[in-house]
């Protein structure tokens, strides 16, 4: 049986109509010791399947290492969402519940290869020239992350020097742990700097710009 | 946990017509503005809704049991069924804008939001709805996100095994203390008031959860304790005779909520509350502006009287539009 019940991927197949370059799903995952790994592999041949522009490419965690290191993938399941190029846009966990609305917006705008933000966000981010890593941790049952996972991931978009990663909290508890996560959506730049809450645009700018400085 | 999928319901791209004046303004996407909206699209009104969000506050609600034609519906997918009602009509939609402010020169409203867009209307509804009320004590800010909450369904998967207290005594805090119940070791339900407002049929719920709840009504919260982490509180009697220290590591905070009405603080008249006062045509203290639902004056707030709301304010200013003519 299908993970999307038939109204979601006609919902989906109906958004995809609006794709316009070809893009792909890079996932990793492996058979054993991962509890999502293969729900989210099936999820991701699964939305490729609802567009001839999507392609998924699935690699083994533990044996397609160079792959690994290429994308820059140290834990599972993850999805890279890349089309010719590849922006840095990381869902790592399963994106289901709210979530999954992240992973669509995220398709779209990388097939679109731009985010829809303000000219003064595009403005202040081409002022960023170093690198900049973006966790953003959620749960599946918070409204208010997917705002945040698609702010981050449209910043990845939008700057070479931004990558953007969303983490599913309840399959990373070390890293919930580490972070001291204890209320979601809570946004971790480059390991150290932080805040809670799904801020607007500028709002959440800020906060980066103050992170880059 | 049964995994599922959620596709909200798209939302209209910005309108990008600042120029353009409209007919109806409706600032707040919840029940009542999105049922304000398609009344206005039916009376063919040009109409912008501006929202930070399309849901409001059901958003966080796990579980609706009392809108009508629904025995049983989850707040976002009743939302979603708004959302998609809204969808089948022209409007122009502004989603994730927060307005800064609402002034009023001679002829018409202005909007300024916060990102800076500005908009013109003839009429307006405000539909803001409320927000979390704080408990305003001492180390509750500090640890917003480190233990203190204001969403249970967001944040109650971090408590795992963990003894939390829930503040408030009504609907919200019981639900809160419902979603956690399956997680949390204990729950303390601690409440000012020393009788319980939320449905019987809550509190019945948690009645049977006897083993895990501990109840502490007509207690107040001195302080919530914690540096960089939550590590307890100690809440005192209303009679200030005993104190306590409870070692938790979560804090709910369901204590009601404050209207969004800052914006137009300066304009209309608010009650002691700050909620905007209403007579029962929606008009407010100024002509050509109306309030429905959460953040007016409406005695009960609920998702079907916010609705209903937001139909008669579209009503009552489509009059008034026609006189204007």
């Amino acid at each position: 049986m299908a993970l999307l019940k038939d109204e979601v991927q006609n919902e989906v197949k109906e958004r995809f109509k609006k794709l316009s370059g070809s893009l792909r799903l890079v996932n990793f995952t492996q058979k054993l010791e991962c509890h999502h790994c293969e729900d989210t592999r099936r999820l991701t041949e699964e939305i490729a399947s609802l567009s001839p522009k999507i392609s998924a490419k699935v690699y083994n965690f533990a044996i397609d290492k160079e792959k690994a290191q290429q994308y820059k993938i140290d834990k599972i399941p993850a999805i890279v969402v890349e089309a010719e190029k590849d922006y840095g846009i990381r869902f790592f966990g399963i994106p289901g519940g709210y979530e999954f609305n992240s992973l669509i917006s995220s398709i779209i705008d990388v097939s679109r290869g731009a985010a829809d933000l303000s000219p003064e966000s595009k403005d202040k981010i081409s002022k960023i020239t170093k690198p900049l890593h973006i966790q953003v941790f959620v749960t599946l049952t918070c409204p208010y992350c997917p705002a945040a996972v698609q702010m981050a991931h449209k910043l990845a978009l939008e700057s070479e020097y931004i990558t953007s990663d969303m983490i599913e909290s309840a399959e990373f508890p070390h890293l919930t742990n580490k972070y001291q996560v204890m209320g979601v959506p809570k946004i971790v730049i480059n390991e150290k700097f932080g805040f809670e809450g799904a801020l607007p645009e500028s709002a959440f700018l800020d906060e980066i710009m103050k992170a880059s400085k | 946990m049964e995994l599922d999928f959620v596709l909200s319901k798209e939302e209209k791209g910005p309108a990008g017509k600042t120029e353009l004046i409209y007919d109806l303004a409706i600032i707040g996407g919840g029940p009542a503005g999105m049922t304000a909206a398609v009344y206005a699209a039916r009376k063919k009104l040009k109409t912008l809704l501006i929202s930070k969000d399309l849901g409001g506050q059901v958003l966080w609600t796990t579980e609706v049991e009392n809108y009508m034609g629904y025995q049983y519906i989850q707040g976002r997918q009743l939302m979603d069924k708004f959302k998609e009602q809204v969808r089948q009509f022209p409007i122009d939609q502004e989603i994730g804008e927060e307005v800064q402010k609402l002034s009023k020169d001679e002829k018409f409203f202005a909007i300024l939001t916060r990102t800076g867009k500005k908009f013109r209307a003839k009429a307006v509804i405000i539909a803001s709805g409320k927000r979390s009320r704080p408990l305003n004590v001492p180390g509750e800010k500090r640890l917003i996100g480190r233990g203190v909450s204001y969403c249970s369904i967001c944040d109650a998967p971090f408590f795992e095994g963990k003894e939390v207290a829930v503040i408030g005594g009504g609907n919200s805090a019981f639900e809160a203390a419902l979603d956690l119940v399956k997680i949390a070791s204990r729950i303390y339900l601690i409440d000012i008031a020393s009788s319980w407002r939320a449905d019987s049929i809550l509190v019945e719920q948690i009645e049977k959860e006897k083993k895990k709840v501990t109840f502490f009504p007509a207690h107040r919260i001195k302080e919530i304790e914690g540096k960089d982490k939550l590590q307890g509180m100690t809440i005192e009697s209303s009679n200030r005779k005993e104190t306590k220290h409870l070692s938790v590591q979560g804090v709910f905070i369901e204590i009601g909520l404050v209207p969004n009405s800052e914006f137009a603080r300066s304009l209309v008249k608010l009650n002691q509350i700050g909620e905007i006062v209403v007579d029962c045509s929606n008009h407010t203290s100024i002509p050509g502006l109306f309030a429905a639902g959460d953040v007016s004056s409406v005695p009960e707030k609920q998702i079907i009287i916010a609705a209903g709301e937001g139909a008669k304010a579209t009503l009552i200013a489509h009059q008034y539009l026609m006189r204007l003519k």
